[in-house]
């Protein structure tokens, strides 16, 4: 049965890339993206990983929507048509294809227990992370323990991504007197967005501080704080969302995010352990394991939903002064 | 008692120091905070360097984890020496960006630059310090995002599409390294790079070990800029900041051919690439074409910006010649040009930068008669020019020495010929430069301007290179035997490296 299931949503799959690749109109597209993103959260469901799939569907559904949608608000729905021929990029795409199928002749079986990447490293993960971390959730045990370096590093990925942006297109002002915009007229938005967004900010502080138990994490719980103030800021306008969340704040906070997570793993250098050791935190390795971790993914959260809502802020400003203009 | 956590330190100080610089605010705090977190970086790496070149290999398993459960850091002489050219360089950047960025880029963003640079040698020494392999891609990631953030800084705003296209292909690069690391753990079920190499070691001739590798090594390609994937790097370097091409001419392409070392030598193992799936073969004729349809381009440019990327481009070509020639020396001399080659092409950006500055173009015609206008940024200019050439008593010398003299011990008569001709290009390239600024008038771009020599902040830093090109032509013993130590290491069988801890 589940294999059915991969099949029919591997079928949808293609269906919706195959849609993208020939349709014109960028907003569809978008809308496409969306939907692609959706079906590999289910795909990674369907392979029990649901804190990939949880992943998968906040950002890639979520937020990179919004942020597709606020850059076509700066170019036009529209793609240009060109005129090149494009045999070049065919035979490159046609090339790396079949590298990537003759790579697959050799895979391990879809699935099987004996595979190696079941067999080396991740034993250690499943049978000893309870006493060594004591937490249930195992994928946060590995992100925020065994492999913290690499979290810390995306988080970064995260913040260099947001000082891209915010290099390229600037934040908003705070501006009291600005402009009425948003979709105020719309009363039933507006009493929807009035009940969601409370809700949608409590979900976050639960994804967050439940990341140990279930799936879940900072990663995921900033970009959901994140679209509650972008859907604040879609509904009643920017300026107002600006009064709510100050852009000048959001730069200190992607800072402070970034600084919480490495300067839990200096603090360690203090205490007689290696970058990231929790284990030197409390007197009890596991409770420090777990002091470690709530703070890590804090940092993460905060430098996440930072992150996120300043490109938001960033594209909204721009397509608002376009719009004045 | 910080002294165990010095592998690691190379990374966490530049990741800390970006954050604290956007917290600072202010242009003069940020540069003062990010040279001197930068110049600590440099010591470290040197003591690094040191510590290396005496007891081998250091491993530092993060978090406490050991490996290849944890990630380790994991330092030997090839990583502590390229890590010393990297944080060195960015050091003297630094210094020399404070009065180059004034003119260059918009006050507002000051700060951001400062921590888009420390963002940049954060992902570069963790790229080189790092013994995993998706932890090198998740470094990769953070370098690649603040260089393409750096050279879309420039006023000029042909560097938003230059940023764009290195963007593309940056990430089209990264994608296919993923890939490849995927199938690897696939095959092996670790990330670890001394475990891939044990367990890779076991499968013959695998189709989706091999096809790993052909991921791996274009997608490297891409990033290092070798011929024919090279078309990203001309229009980048021309357009972005000059303290950023002094930067990344020096660093970024230099670290990703480390990464193929690494990936090549430590992971899959020479006698594999090499003898097993011919991959020399590959590398030779490409880093052959790289050297002379590059150099050429280089002297049909009027840019002199893009003079030097191509010449860039071409450089490489010798690195990669190096590599395929799979022998010790090879390796060595190959590696020894990253070193010598930062250390021109640093200082000719920072010379070209510094004629930017005084003159607002960098077109050749800027250059006319500048001998006498400028004459300690136009002597620093010749000087780092003749080490790119290869002259005797400079740098450029001892790395052509050190390959034609691999070459030859392999009997490889043409190549060594071929080696000697690509500098004749070098001559053409650079001496037009030097022909115009020494026996050309004022052109109209300069004669009417009252054209002053360089600040002290950028002829500091600049002539710290010249003086290094000139130092490392004479005394080649350090770099050297540096060189020679690393491609030691690297050449033996992995095996022994995994015991030697």
């Amino acid at each position: 049965m589940a294999e059915f299931i991969d099949l029919v949503l591997l079928g949808m799959l293609a269906i919706t890339a195959l849609r993208v690749i020939f349709l014109k109109d960028l907003f569809a597209v978008v809308m496409l993206f969306g939907i692609y993103s959706f079906l590999s959260a289910l795909i990674f469901v369907n392979l029990d990983a649901v804190d990939v799939a949880f992943t998968e569907a906040s950002v890639g559904a979520g937020i990179s929507t919004v942020l597709m949608l606020g850059t076509l608000a700066l170019t036009g729905r529209k793609e240009k048509t060109s005129n090149h021929p494009a045999l070049l990029p065919l035979l490159v795409v046609g090339v790396t294809g079949a590298a990537l199928i003759y790579g697959s002749l050799d895979m391990p079986p879809f699935g099987d227990p004996n595979n190696p990447a079941h067999q080396h490293v991740a034993p250690r993960y499943i049978e000893d992370s309870p006493q060594e971390i004591g937490l249930p959730n195992m994928v946060t045990s590995v992100l925020a323990s065994y492999r913290a370096f690499d979290t810390l590093g995306e988080t970064a990925v995260v913040f260099a991504a947001a000082i891209g942006v915010l290099s390229l297109l600037g934040l908003p002002k705070r501006d009291r007197q600005a402009i009425e915009s948003g979709l105020k007229s719309h009363l039933v938005l507006r009493v929807v967005a009035k009940l969601i967004i409370p809700l949608t900010i409590l979900f976050a502080l639960y994804v967050q501080f439940h990341g140990d138990y279930g799936p879940g994490g900072g990663f995921q719980a900033g970009v959901i704080a994140a679209a509650a103030i972008i859907l604040y800021a879609l509904v009643l306008g920017l300026p107002m969302a600006t009064h709510v969340v100050q852009p000048a704040l959001l730069k200190t906070l992607a800072a402070l995010g970034v600084l919480i997570y490495a300067g839990t793993g200096v603090a360690n250098f203090f205490l007689g352990g290696n970058f990231l050791d929790y284990n030197m935190l409390a007197s009890d390795p596991v409770a420090g394991q777990h002091i470690g971790i709530i703070l890590i993914e804090l940092g993460v959260g905060i430098t996440v939903f930072a992150a996120m809502l300043s490109i938001f802020y960033a594209f909204a400003g721009q397509a608002e002064r376009t719009n004045i203009q | 008692m910080l002294e165990q956590h010095f592998p690691v330190l190379p990374i966490v100080l530049p990741l800390m120091a970006a954050p604290i610089c956007i917290l600072l605010g202010r242009s003069q705090l940020a540069w003062l905070f990010a040279t001197l977190i930068s110049g600590l970086s440099f010591f470290i790496s040197v003591a690094l360097l040191l510590t290396t070149l005496d007891q081998g290999v250091l491993s530092y398993a993060l978090g406490g984890w050991e490996p290849p459960w944890g990630i380790e850091m994991r330092i030997d002489v090839a990583s502590a020496l390229v890590l010393c050219v990297v944080t060195g360089i960015s050091s003297l950047v630094l210094v020399y960006a404070k009065e180059s960025i004034a003119k260059e880029i918009d006050r507002s963003q000051h700060t951001l630059f400062y921590a888009a640079h420390l963002l940049c040698l954060t992902g570069l020494s963790g790229i080189l310090s790092t013994g995993d392999a998706f932890n090198l891609f998740v470094f990769l990631e953070i370098s690649s995002l603040a260089t393409y953030t750096l050279v879309s800084l420039a006023s000029d705003k042909r560097c938003l599409t230059a940023a764009f296209r290195y963007l593309v292909m940056g990430t089209i690069g990264a994608t296919f390294i993923l890939i490849g690391v995927g199938m690897m753990y696939m095959k092996t079920g670790t990330l670890n790079m001394i475990d891939l190499a044990a367990r890779i070691a076991e499968f013959d001739g695998n189709r989706t070990v091999n096809t790993g590798l052909a991921f791996i090594l274009v997608g490297v390609s891409i990033k290092l800029a070798l011929f024919p994937l090279h078309m990203w790097l001309p229009p980048a370097y021309t357009h972005a900041p000059s303290a950023v091409s002094a930067f990344l001419a020096s660093t970024a392409t230099k670290v990703a051919v480390y990464v193929m070392v690494r990936f090549i030598f430590t992971i899959y193992g020479a006698e594999y690439v090499f003898y097993t799936m011919s991959m020399d073969i590959i590398l030779l004729v490409l880093a052959i074409v790289a050297i002379f349809k590059c150099s050429f381009m280089a002297t049909v440019q009027s840019n002199v910006k893009t003079v030097l990327a191509f010449s860039s481009v071409a450089q490489i070509g010798y690195m990669i010649l190096g590599i395929s020639l799979v022998s010790s020396a090879g390796l060595m001399a190959g590696l020894l040009h990253i070193f010598n080659h930062a250390l021109m092409k640093g200082a000719l950006f920072m010379a070209v930068g510094a004629v930017f500055l005084r003159t607002g173009s960098v077109d050749i015609k800027a250059f006319q008669g500048l001998g006498r206008q400028m004459p300690l940024t136009m002597a620093a200019f010749a000087i780092a020019g003749l080490s790119i050439i290869g002259v005797p008593l400079t740098a450029g010398f001892v790395s052509k020495w050190y390959l034609v003299t691999a070459a030859l011990e392999q009997q490889h008569w043409i190549i060594a010929f071929l080696v000697l001709i690509g500098s004749l290009f070098a001559i053409v390239y650079i001496g037009r430069i030097l022909e115009a600024a020494y026996f050309q008038k004022p052109s109209e771009i300069t004669e009417e301007k009252d054209i002053k020599e360089a600040p002290l902040l950028m002829l500091v830093p600049m002539w710290i290179l010249v003086l290094a090109n000139i130092y490392f032509g004479i005394e080649t013993s350090v770099s050297v035997s540096a060189a020679d130590a690393a491609s030691q290491w690297l050449t033996q069988p992995t095996a022994t490296m995994g015991a030697a801890q």
